[in-house]
């Protein structure tokens, strides 16, 4: 997949090594440790989309077999400090357990403590709420509008209303002779991985340290412990060599993290609460943005479109966390692939009565694309222009890059028109077009759907100190330390969770790359928060950047470190030996050259033969701030987002049973740029994955809630995850155009395929219906809603033929 | 109450409750871990295990009812420490997995698809894995591995030509 020869072990299809212990069972998941003496929560839900708590009358359970304790909201709440949330929104308490008011069903009022699940299950029946129900909401809009508010002290149900204006909107839009608006809808799903979070705490009262076993996925995680529990950091261990099993960006138990910590510590005995699958989806604050787009955009008869209006109006549920900053994150490529000179954005996250949102896979900016691709579509159709020209015409081209958006971020590289290009080619277009007419003329509603997107990857979250001024993060950093022992083995330490991504197998080769060793000679372990080096987990397409790079400047120093000793041994100028496999030459005489094993030794016990005042060892860390981070927002909300922009291009064919509205995708080509590929299996696995995410997002996905407010897709038969038969075979088409800005020339891919494939199936169907008249302007589009508007469209268009007759 | 099972090719005598599911049974008393619960209701398929070589939730069935059947658990199918069997490592060679968490069933399931058909269609694979739920790969590079499997499988029997 790589340029042969720039590389030795970076871009080959090396094996993956954390799937040795997957495939026999052996993984290390979070409800696999399970500590001596360890209690079990089971939780108490409230049944209400919004519900005063009059009383809890927990004697019933306490008096049941094996139960140890009942906690409610008021005990918690009067122990530990609210939930940290990323706006400045005090006004909105968020603790574990409901606090006098439950906000939305599902909500967890009480939790109760049993010597196993079964048992703790049992009694949570038996705890008897008393609940004065009160009004809710559940529509964005109407909770824009005020009415019933979610949180009475905060005075509305808005938690962030701001618009920005980069550019000149006004004139442009008034230079420009056509405008088009409509309004799309992005529905609530989330990425739903089959492993449910889980937690385990053991809080030692004499070592004053609480053990942390998580599933967790999350920067900030031992430091929100820590400050929400009232205690100090140093206090807090949580231990990074457990596998998650899934996330997608959604594991962030911090709730259930500071529940099981309080009642560790209460009891003095480990304490953990695996979620089942109900509460996972209903109380587990895991669903993703709901989002509203108004998009406008102003545009000339070539199709150029010159500027755009976006608002964006995201449903966060009941409590503010960390999701509302997924409005932030879609400034740092709000414009696309595209030269849109002026943007106004106007970003606003309201609380409902619906299960609280958390952070999911791209972070807001596969909603925001799709928005941006729905209306580039409707541009190309009400000009009569082909989708794929208008494309072309407007996106930035090869030789602008470094290419400076409105909103403030500068785009490192990309080729996107090459690599439009090579998918056409390779899909052959004209012969894609011949098949969905060949299709159509069968009787079946056919449609060739198009998206092109950017990947905004190794983000300093930037958007922090855009949403809220309090906050002045301007970096984001993430580490690796690397040790040579005294018999010259190698171990790199890694600061965080993986799940999935591969990160020990990313580290191993790029230490292998550096000092010329086989990768698989590489031990790369996990530390715990209490002896590890700063890191902000894997989030924003970050690591291959982020750790990446702190792995390869770690590895550099133990290089130059080796370098510096043979030549001193050597007796000869730094400038005179060259490394080679691990050891050191003096190239004016290549024989005279100290090996590995001799350099290691020197260093661990031989300080006489080392340069004056070098430290003994063989041991170093890098800590890596993002490239081209460092600044903080103009005050017109500009700033370098992001360092990386991978781009990728969807080109897919549909068909549609016109009786069952059952779409059914019948090709799929993706073309993808995610600069220089560390490793060809799990970057390609990456993007499968997130096409079959962006599938269901587009298709089958959705926590629908009926009009009692009640979620009524709480599990797998209703709420649709697709199965490898919905999951078509992709065609991957490649491409590399490197980043300037990172070691390898590599960007981030953890969220390909997931940021175009709703796009781009939309995009499919609305090709496929628009002979009828149909346009949809909302995900998921399902099944039985589709069959019944293509069957109203048959029917009137018979009766408008029947007139016409 | 008391069960025997045969897991494994190994009689375990273990005390449960009636109501105590297999997979339940098989992490909490056994401690074999492979099994993994996703949803405890019978759709996503994490809990497969063989009984008497059938791909079966484990979720949905009572560690009571196993009584009398051969079970295989994943942690049956590696020859030896430190081995895999010819479809395990068609898996990492592959990268037929992410995460890993639906691995071992899907590992399963395909062991049972193959034992039945040496020479299974991408539609028969596809199938096969249908009851279970993948979220990381999209199932491509699953689908890869188990075709792999079975050719290389099929390799193994083919006479030696001199």
């Amino acid at each position: 997949m790589s340029v042969p020869g720039k590389f030795r072990f970076v871009s080959s299809d090396r094996r993956v090594r954390e799937d040795r212990r997957f495939v026999v069972g052996k993984g290390n998941f979070a409800a696999d440790i399970v500590p001596q003496g360890v209690k079990h929560v089971a939780l108490v839900t409230c049944p209400h989309p919004a519900a005063r708590i009059v009383s809890i009358d927990k004697s019933a359970a306490l008096a049941m077999p094996g139960v140890l304790y009942v906690l409610d909201g008021p005990e918690l709440a009067g122990a530990t400090n609210m939930l940290a949330s990323g706006l400045d929104t005090p006004n909105v308490p968020r603790y574990p357990l409901a606090l006098n008011v439950a906000r939305y069903a599902g909500e967890w009022v009480a939790a109760v403590v049993a010597d196993n699940r079964a048992l703790a299950e049992d009694a949570a029946e038996a705890v008897v709420i008393d609940y004065e129900t009160l009004p809710f909401v559940l529509d964005a809009d109407a909770a824009y509008a005020g009415g019933t508010l979610v949180h009475e002290a905060h005075g509305s149900n808005v938690l962030l209303d701001r618009t920005f204006t980069w550019g000149e909107v006004d004139k442009d839009f008034a230079a420009s002779p056509h405008t088009f608006k409509h309004r799309v809808k992005w529905g609530r799903s989330s990425t739903v991985p089959i492993e449910t979070f889980g937690v385990t705490a053991s809080w030692d009262p004499w070592r004053e340290i609480l053990d942390i076993w998580a599933s967790i996925q999350m920067p900030k995680y031992p430091d929100q412990t820590a400050m929400a529990l009232k205690i100090p950091m140093s206090s807090v261990r949580v231990h990074y060599d457990v596998d998650v099993g899934g996330s997608y960006g959604v594991k962030r138990g911090i709730k259930h993290t500071i529940l099981v910590g309080y009642l560790s510590k209460r009891l003095g005995v480990p304490v953990r609460l695996i979620e089942d699958r109900l509460e996972n989806m209903r109380g587990g604050d895991m669903h993703g943005p709901e989002r509203f787009f108004d998009v406008e955009v102003a545009f000339d008869g070539q199709g150029i479109i010159r500027s755009m209006k976006m608002r964006a109006l995201d449903n966060v549920g009941a409590y503010a966390g960390r999701s509302p900053f997924q409005l932030g994150k879609p400034v740092g490529a709000i414009v696309g692939p595209y030269k849109i000179k002026s943007v106004q954005y106007q970003a606003i996250a309201v609380v409902t009565n619906k299960t609280v949102q958390e952070a999911v896979r791209a972070f807001g900016q596969s909603p925001t694309n799709y928005a941006l691709e729905r209306t580039v579509d409707e541009v190309a159709n009400k000009l009569g222009l082909d989708r794929l020209e208008i494309r072309r015409r407007n996106m930035i081209r090869h030789d602008e890059f470094p290419y400076l958006i409105p909103s403030g971020s500068a785009y490192d590289s990309g080729d996107y028109h090459t690599v439009v290009d090579k998918v056409l080619a390779h899909a052959g277009y004209d012969e894609l077009i011949a098949e969905r007419e060949r299709l159509r003329a069968t009787g079946k509603l056919a449609g060739i759907g198009i998206a092109a997107c950017l990947e905004p990857s190794g983000g300093n979250s930037s958007f922090e100190p855009l949403l809220n001024p309090k906050v002045g993060t301007t970096t984001w950093m993430d580490s690796c330390r690397i040790s040579v022992d005294l018999v010259g083995s190698i171990t790199a330490t890694m600061h965080t969770t993986s799940a999935g991504q591969g990160h020990e197998t990313m580290v191993g080769t790029v230490v292998g790359e550096v000092l010329e060793v086989d990768p698989d000679q590489v031990r790369v372990v996990r530390a715990d928060s209490l002896n590890s080096l700063p890191s902000n987990s894997p989030v924003g397409s970050r690591m291959a950047i982020m750790l990446g790079g702190a792995a390869f400047h770690a590895a550099k120093k133990i290089k130059d470190k080796l370098v510096a000793i043979a030549a001193h041994d050597l007796g000869v100028p730094l400038e005179r030996v060259a490394y080679k496999d691990g050891s050191v030459y003096d190239t004016t005489a290549p024989d005279r050259a100290r090996s590995w094993a001799e350099l290691v030794t020197m260093a661990h016990r031989h300080i006489h033969k080392l340069p004056a005042g070098m430290e003994p060892g063989l041991s170093v860390s890098h800590i890596m701030p993002v490239p081209m981070g460092g600044g903080l927002p103009t005050a017109d909300g500009r700033v370098q987002m992001y360092p990386c922009y991978s781009f990728e291009f969807h080109l897919i064919l549909v068909t549609i049973d016109p009786d069952l509205g059952k779409p059914e995708i019948k090709r799929y080509v993706l073309g993808h740029d995610c600069g220089t590929v560390i490793n060809p299996k799990i970057v390609r696995g990456m993007t499968m994955g997130g096409i079959a995410h962006g599938i269901g997002a587009a298709l089958y996905e959705e926590f629908a809630y009926n009009t009692d407010g009640l979620l009524v897709a709480q599990n797998f038969m209703d709420y649709l995850l697709p199965s490898a038969h919905e999951v078509p075979p992709v065609e991957l088409v490649h491409h590399e155009t490197p980043s300037p800005h990172t070691v390898f020339g590599q960007k981030g891919s953890g969220e390909s395929g997931y940021l175009g494939a709703p796009a781009a199936v939309a995009s499919a169907v609305n090709d496929a219906v628009r002979p009828l008249g149909i346009v949809i302007n909302s995900l998921p589009i399902k099944v039985a809603q589709l069959g019944d508007m293509i069957a109203q469209a048959l029917e009137s268009n018979a009766r408008e033929k029947q007139k016409g007759n | 109450m008391k069960v025997e099972l045969n897991i494994n090719n190994a009689t375990h005598a273990v005390e449960v409750e009636p109501r105590t599911s297999l997979l339940d049974c098989l992490r909490d008393k056994l401690l074999l871990t492979g099994a993994h619960a996703g949803c405890e209701h019978g759709v996503c398929g994490a809990c497969t295990v063989l009984v008497d070589g059938a791909a079966v939730r484990s979720c949905l069935m009572f560690a009571v009812q196993a009584d009398g059947y051969a079970i295989t658990t994943i942690e049956g199918l590696a020859p030896g420490p430190g081995e895999l069997s010819p479809l395990q490592d068609a898996f990492c060679e592959t990268h037929g997995m992410q995460c890993g968490y639906c691995t071992p069933a899907m590992i399963l399931a395909a062991h049972a698809l193959l034992s039945k058909n040496a020479q299974p269609t991408r539609e028969e694979i596809v199938d096969a894995i249908s009851g279970n739920i993948c979220r990381c790969t999209g199932y491509t590079q699953i689908v890869e591995a188990i075709a792999l499997a079975a050719e290389r499988m099929r390799g193994q029997n083919d006479p030696v030509r001199p």
